[in-house]
């Protein structure tokens, strides 16, 4: 028995609409474990975006439609890409949607109105963090290009349901060129999602918000719809990674068998790759901003050694 | 219904009468902006009729006028490619004329309006002459009107002294391109073996059959030319000088159109008239495409003149352009025609793209200056709430501009990085390695185009007005001067959302320049997906990324309006300081600033900060005063030594002017003796 595409992608939608917070209180309660602090649960996240839901909102004077409407479109964007990328089945009808080149220019267009609702209200708090963001961002969207582009040449294609398809039925070898784009990934994923060396998603204060400072101004259901997009995104890198460099287990077609295998393999995998995270940020210290461009031209040279690494031994 | 080229002849005779007749017009003066702009916005709409069916046919038509030199007459013929930007040309002309009627209302009683119509008019001729020229000679006539026009046009405003000084190296650089291009005519004529003028039509530099080192003399010289006109890194200084001094409907043109008559050029050359060339012309042509990209940005990124910094993102999309010819270039060089129609049209498609959102944007700094008064960002701020129109008509420009879904800048753009990607299929080791990298230049710079619009947007419009005049008496702009920015933001949405379409469309272009045809395979799977080779390789759809985003914006808006929350507004928190002033926002300078430390070695920076104490305790800072300035590294390397030679060369000349009649009678007695000598 097989289940329709669109029952697949309706399934995936609301899995990733529905546990996204979940695995964000994964990775705190993991973060705090590690730290040696304790926890507030993994449902911590759900209850913190219920209150934000039932709170009235404050505006300040001057916030215009753009600052109303940025939340909104975040979300939107966000269900979007989490229609597009490949969770437990290549076979989606939203997948043919938007390639990757065009799932991180998706990104790129809710950091665009982020940045700009950061400056809508006209204070220097806001106006610090749009400009950080922006110019972290593009250091490292040509790494993050550079990486998925060596996976690209290898697979032939830039949609990510024949990426998948063809990485996962690859022979399994240990292909240099991958394990380098995989290290550039996971140095730019840490930054388009804002975590430790880069950004701290735990702090407000002046000198190291990145994110944080641009988002400082929202509150009520405006701020529950950026924080609820923020853990799909962080999910959805995830999730981006695991199709581009370890895609075994995604189901190729709608059995259920294979779906239910490919959703344990899921769950495992975001299980994993969340303590590798959190090992990540609990071993490094955030860095400053001036040496953020050595970190991503790092970043960049380890993907760009990938693509060398592809034409000259594969 | 008339043949295209005569439509498009129309177009040109209606633009030339109205040069001729605007000083008639004059004594109707209330009617006269709109009655010329009008006839000026039918010209450019006939143009773009003529232009989209010979595109759609992929005809091709041709005439002799009997206009001319003896033995040369004037040849004029409209092909596809010719057609194509026609369409570019006639658009941005009719969506700007629209927005004239309301823009150079403001220059009445100031300025002549005669003047603005009549070199309006020719240099709109002038542009679409060029693209019909059919011979060297009656192109470079075509060429020099549209070079003379807009010369005239940056001088409008000529009591400035800056002005006059943009316009003159405006007309020295234009000047050496349109040389360069005549050698390049010549070298081709010499070579195509006919005799007499014959030379000089451009079917016979079609049939040229050129040996390699002359053919690429050819090729190199043209290129110059053109480079020169388009604003090419390192050719661009006259640009960011001389775009934004011109009124802001000029900027729109120049900026949206005349630049990209040199793409027609380029393409004129390397595609219709040599067809076989080296893969290392692409490569020039490519590299070129990449610095003028990563520079033009990087530059625009560190200005705070809101024209000048869209002046320096033409420089930018210049380079995108080329990126896609060359790609193209070097695709047909070894003639994988498929792989060079992808990169074709999305060149083409960038070329449209541009043509639209910098139109746009040029419309909507002019909309701003007419309101403000003001060209420096660091003294504007919130101006969403007093130019709700123009703001919202000027995201879309910028969304455009940053290569970012669902608008047209992101299509092209996209179907620039699937070219780049399939450079494995090339035959040469060395290019299969080095092309994606550039990929990565393109990625940069899409991100850094990002970053400027977020800062252009944020500093004009958002925050709190920084000003000295009172905000209260800023107002928003026209009707047509909002209607011809409305129909350039909505052609830039459309073309974002039916890239398919579009690429039907262009696709005889291709199919005439280099062999290859895309139209099949891109759109295999209706209208609705672009899959530009195959849907395996990869896949967009404009309509369902912005009908997804739609839906999902509107029910979510919906589901939480359900229940009533109020919303409360409070001033700004000020974290319980002092209260904030305007004066305490991020400035343009300050949200470049980490730009501008991380990549400064590309610029000339210089900073100074001075800390001046107060009188009555000099312990104590009173003000601080920072000074940054920018320049351009090439000014100082490429043209500041040209111009010391130049001054050397002529303080030494100048030595032999004494002034004493003795002195010239000796010169004149020692030349004859010369002569005499050299003639026995």
């Amino acid at each position: 028995m097989s289940l329709h595409p669109f029952a697949i992608e309706l399934l995936q939608l609301s899995l990733l609409l529905g546990l996204a917070p979940a695995f964000a209180g994964w990775v705190k309660v993991l973060k705090c474990r590690v730290q040696g602090r304790t926890a507030a649960g993994i449902l911590q996240p759900y209850r913190d975006i219920r209150r934000l839901f039932g709170k009235d909102i404050v505006l300040a004077e001057n916030a215009s439609w753009i600052f109303r409407f940025t939340p909104y479109l975040t979300f939107g964007v966000t269900v979007i890409a989490a229609g597009i990328i490949p969770l437990v089945s290549v076979d989606l009808p939203l997948s043919a949607t938007a390639d990757v080149i065009a799932l991180v220019m998706l990104f790129g267009l809710i950091r665009f109105f982020t940045a700009l609702a950061g400056m809508d209200i006209g204070t220097a708090f806001g106006g610090m963090g749009s400009s950080r963001e922006m110019t972290i961002a593009s250091l490292a969207e040509p790494a993050m290009l550079m990486a998925i582009f060596t996976v690209s040449l290898a697979s032939n294609s830039t949609s990510l349901t024949q990426m998948v398809s063809v990485m996962a039925h690859a022979e399994f070898v240990i292909r240099p060129s991958l394990a380098f784009a995989l290290a550039a990934f996971i140095l730019i994923a840490l930054a388009e999602t804002g975590r430790i060396p880069v950004d701290n998603p735990a702090t407000h204060l002046e000198l190291t918000m990145i994110h944080e400072a641009m988002i400082l101004e929202y509150s009520g259901r405006h701020l529950a719809l950026i924080e609820w997009a923020g853990m799909m995104k962080l999910a959805l890198f995830f999730a981006l990674g695991i199709s581009a460099f370890c895609p075994w287990g995604i189901s190729p077609g709608g059995e259920i068998g294979t779906l239910a295998l490919a959703l344990v393999m899921l769950a495992v995998k975001l299980m994993v790759g969340a303590l590798v995270m959190v090992l990540i940020e609990t071993g490094l210290a955030k860095m400053r901003i001036f040496r953020l461009p050595e970190y991503l031209g790092s970043a960049f040279l380890l993907a760009t050694l990938g693509m060398i690494a592809f034409f000259i031994l594969e | 219904m008339a043949p295209p080229l005569d439509i498009a002849g129309f177009s040109v005779l209606l633009l030339l009468a109205l040069a001729l007749l605007a000083p008639l017009l004059r004594s109707v003066r209330t009617l006269q902006i709109p009655l010329a702009f009008s006839l000026g916005a039918a010209a450019s709409l006939a143009a773009v009729i003529a232009g989209v069916i010979t595109v759609a046919d992929g005809s091709v038509a041709s005439a002799t006028l009997t206009l001319g030199i003896p033995g040369l007459p004037f040849h004029i013929r409209l092909d596809p490619l010719a057609g194509f930007f026609l369409v570019v040309i006639g658009l941005v002309g009719f969506f700007v004329s629209i927005y004239s009627i309301g823009y150079v209302k403001g220059y009445g009683g100031v300025r002549s309006i005669t003047q603005m119509i009549c070199f309006y008019s020719l240099f709109l001729a002038g542009m679409l002459l060029v693209v019909l020229a059919d011979d060297a000679y009656f192109f470079l006539v075509a060429w020099e009107l549209m070079a003379a026009a807009s010369y005239f046009l940056v001088m409008y405003e000529d009591e400035r002294a800056e002005n006059r000084r943009a316009a003159f190296l405006y007309l020295l650089i234009a000047h050496v391109g349109a040389i360069a291009i005549l050698l390049a005519f010549g070298v081709m004529a010499g070579q195509s073996g006919r005799g007499g003028f014959d030379g000089y039509t451009f079917d016979a530099m079609r049939t040229a059959h050129l040996s390699s080192g002359w053919a690429a003399a050819a090729f190199f010289l043209a290129f110059f030319g053109f480079a020169a006109k388009a604003g090419v890194i390192p050719l661009h200084v006259w640009l960011p000088e001389a775009h934004p001094v011109a009124p802001s409907n000029i900027s729109a043109l120049m900026s949206g159109v005349m630049i990209k008559t040199s793409i027609y050029g380029i393409c004129r050359f390397a595609f219709d008239f040599i067809k076989e060339f080296p893969w290392w012309w692409g490569c020039v042509v490519l590299a070129l495409g990449l610095i003028s990209a990563v520079m033009g940005v990087l530059y625009a990124l560190m200005q705070h003149d809101l024209k000048r910094l869209l002046a320096y993102h033409s420089v930018e999309n210049i380079g995108i352009i080329l990126i896609g010819l060359g790609l193209s270039m070097i695709f047909a060089s070894f003639h994988l025609p498929t792989l060079a129609a992808l990169a074709l049209v999305a060149a083409l498609y960038h070329t449209l793209n541009h043509a639209m959102f910098k139109g746009l944007l040029f419309m909507g700094a002019g909309a701003v200056l007419h309101a403000t008064h003001e060209r420096n960002m660091e003294e504007m701020g919130g101006l969403i709430h007093r130019l709700p129109w123009t703001a919202a008509l000027f995201l879309i420009g910028c969304v455009s501009i940053s290569a970012l879904p669902p608008f047209n800048g992101f299509v092209s753009e996209w179907l620039t990085f699937q070219a780049f990607l399939l450079s494995p299929a090339l035959p040469h080791p060395l290019l299969k390695l080095l092309i994606p990298l550039g990929a990565a230049l393109l990625a940069l710079t899409g991100a850094l185009a990002a970053a400027c619009f977020v800062k252009v947007y944020g500093v004009v419009f958002l925050g709190q007005w920084r000003g000295h005049q009172k905000p209260e008496r800023i107002h928003e702009v026209g009707p047509s001067m909002l209607g011809g920015m409305l129909l350039t933001a909505l052609t830039c949405f459309l073309l974002g959302i039916f890239p398919t379409w579009v690429i039907a469309w262009l696709d005889t272009i291709p199919k005439q320049l280099c062999g290859g045809r895309l139209a099949e395979s891109a759109g295999k799977f209706g209208w609705m997906w672009l899959t530009p080779l195959s849907h395996e390789r990869a896949s967009y759809s404009g309509p369902v990324v912005f009908i997804g985003i739609l839906a999902v914006v509107a029910v979510t808006w919906l589901l939480l309006h359900l229940r009533a929350t109020r919303v409360g507004r409070v001033p700004i928190w000020d974290c319980g300081f002092a209260k904030l002033t305007p004066r305490m926002q991020y400035t343009a300078s300050a949200f470049s600033m980490p730009i501008r430390r991380v990549l400064g070695f590309l610029f000339a920076v210089r900073e100074q900060v001075e800390i001046v104490p107060q009188t009555n305790h000099p312990a104590m800072p009173g003000t601080l005063q920072y000074r940054l300035r920018i320049r351009d590294r090439f000014w100082n390397w490429l043209y500041e030594p040209q111009g010391d030679a130049a001054y050397w060369i002529a303080r030494q000349v100048g030595k032999l002017q004494q002034g004493r009649i003795q002195i010239y009678l000796l010169y004149s007695f020692v030349t004859l003796i010369v002569l005499l000598v050299f003639l026995g």
